[in-house]
């Protein structure tokens, strides 16, 4: 099966002063796929995000989308381009009800309110939030605001959908309801990066794993074949998730 | 955005009318002076609120907006006979120019420095005029005499046509206010108002909604000025362009209501009859008195109501329902 590239990363180095938060990063992200970006805190997960989506300017490096070059680009273009993505530290408007902030996603793709609160509603009901429409962004639960940080990105309407640890901070039931999500929105075919700690649902759900530590690439393949890379054991995982695949 | 009611409706037809009918009944011309005032600053207010209270960009320089606009109607109107109602657009278009030219290097200014930056704007605006020779300077403009018509802009021997001119355009701003507030950009703007990371991740270009609040907000404050001229008939710097004009635009919004299509309107009919009042009842003795009075009801409602007392009369009004 020959698959449309999505993300390409090609080279990227990002420095702040002294430190190379990263250096010469290089993956690419079929269409479709679930890709995972593992690391111990400071491996330059988060600055790889931004660097994509236009947060930081890198350094040097080439960031292309559906073979387009959007290195460089501003945020809010490469979001209308279809790059749509979260934060770790939730962001959501908190003078607005859940259905405002997700009328506010979708209004990327409408010129009048009404068709975009339509959409919205749609989503919400996708993402399980449309019952609490109504609250306002500060009422909401962690579980729920993150859900929906998500339903805000998935009204941009992108092909690209990048979460930056949704699923930190997070119950068990909670948990397994952020998995379900994210196995729900592949399925409409969405294409997806995820920085995530939480190691059970990166092994479960990805198809491959990119794996950084201090700033460089030093791993990439599927769960079971970073499971058994003894560098990334060391540098990061441990030795019990793996157990699974022995 | 939710649509209106029937009894909103009717509450604010009736408001209107009584409005309008006011100035036949009480008739004494400071009173009518007053209520022109009031609508002068509750406009002033909503053209704050649009980029103070939506888009989170707090102003602390609308008066250099005001006086740009009372400046450009008047030069043209001297120096070139041109009529003050082309002068109220021009002076508009002027004072949303210079906003655009100041609002895009302070495009990532945000809360407390923004504030700064329009405070630093408006001063060196007001000193600029204070020695622009061709505008006359400190001793400012004195607009001629002409026969009062409609068509000039002037009137001699009545208050009431400014009265009804200035609540038309207090109107007009605030439909301007609701068509923004009830659409993509109000929306946009209250993604800005919360952070530029979330406006950006939402595709939303900050930079451009951001110019946009601020010309908006500009061309309106400019109309207001504009009428100031037209009705004062005298401008010069350290009346139109004063820095504590500019705070009390900001209080009137806050107080009022910021974020609210109508909170700035109540803001500006509780605060300015005070303020006039008093100074007419106290002010002459020279003690200061008005200014307390003043002050306290501006201390007491920031302490009852720091959401504006708009919110108060949101409430009666979801209880009448």
């Amino acid at each position: 099966m020959n698959k449309a590239v999505c993300l390409k990363v090609a080279g990227l180095s990002k420095r702040f002063g002294g430190l190379a938060a990263n250096s010469d990063i290089d993956f690419f992200v079929e269409e479709g796929e679930i890709i995972s970006i593992i690391g111990p805190n400071g491996a330059g997960k988060s600055t790889l995000f931004n660097c994509i989506t236009g947060f930081y300017k890198p350094d040097s490096g080439k960031v292309s989308f559906f073979g387009r070059d959007i290195t460089r680009m501003r945020p809010d273009k490469v979001c209308s381009l279809g790059i749509a993505r979260t934060f770790q530290i939730v962001e959501v408007i908190s003078e607005m009800t859940v259905l405002e902030n997700v009328t506010t996603g979708a209004l990327l793709h409408y010129r009048r309110i009404k068709p975009a609160m339509e959409k919205a509603g749609e989503i919400l009901t996708f993402t399980g939030l449309y019952e609490k429409r109504d609250f306002l962004g500060t009422e909401l639960t962690i579980a729920d605001k993150k859900r929906l940080e998500v339903s805000m990105a998935l009204a941009t309407q992108p092909r690209l959908l990048m979460l930056d640890e949704s699923m930190a901070g997070l119950n068990k039931v909670e948990l397994r309801e952020i998995i379900d999500l994210i196995r729900k929105i592949r399925n409409e075919g969405m294409t997806l990066i995820i920085v995530e700690h939480v190691m059970e649902a990166v092994m479960q759900i990805s198809d491959r794993i990119v794996v950084l530590n201090s700033g460089r690439k030093i791993m990439e393949g599927t769960p079971k074949e970073v499971c058994a890379d003894r560098e990334v054991i060391q540098a990061y995982l441990g030795e019990k998730y793996c157990a699974v695949f022995e | 955005m939710r649509n209106f009611t029937m009894r909103q409706i009717i509450a604010g037809v009736a408001i209107l009318l009584m409005l309008i009918v006011l100035p036949l009944v009480v008739t004494e011309a400071f009173n009518i002076h007053v209520m022109i005032l009031v609508f002068m600053f509750a406009m002033l207010g909503v053209a704050w609120n649009i980029m103070g209270g939506y888009a989170g960009l707090f102003s602390f320089g609308q008066a250099a907006f005001f006086g740009i606009g009372a400046y450009t109607s008047s030069y043209l109107s001297i120096s070139h006979g041109v009529n003050p109602w082309i002068g109220l657009v021009a002076g508009g278009c002027a004072a949303a120019l210079v906003a655009a030219a100041i609002g895009y290097p302070c495009s990532n200014l945000r809360g407390h420095y923004f504030a700064i930056a329009s405070i630093a704007f408006a001063e060196i605006v007001r000193i600029v005029f204070n020695n622009w020779q061709l505008v006359g300077a400190a001793e400012g403009l004195s607009l001629p005499m002409q026969d009062e018509s409609f068509a000039n802009f002037l009137f001699n021997s009545s208050k009431l046509p400014y009265y009804y001119i200035m609540l038309a355009f207090l109107l007009i701003s605030l439909a301007v206010c609701y068509v923004i507030a009830t659409s993509k950009m109000g929306y946009y703007f209250r993604a800005i108002k919360e952070s530029h990371k979330i406006a950006e991740v939402l595709g939303v270009n900050v930079v451009l909604y951001r110019l946009m609040a601020i010309m908006i907000s500009a061309f309106l404050s400019a109309m207001a000025g504009t009428f100031y001229a037209q009705y004062i008939l005298y401008i010069d710097p350290g009346s139109v362009m004063l820095l504590a004009t500019s705070i009390q635009i900001v209080l009137i919004s806050m107080l009022g209501g910021a974020g609210s299509i109508l909170g700035p309107v109540v803001g500006a009919a509780i605060l300015i009859p005070a303020s006039e009042y008093t100074r007419v009842a106290l002010g002459y003795q020279g003690t200061g008195v008005d200014m307390l009075i003043y002050g306290l009801l501006i201390t007491l409602i920031s302490m009852y109501y720091p959401e504006g007392v708009w919110k108060l009369f949101a409430r009666i009004g979801r209880k009448l329902q």
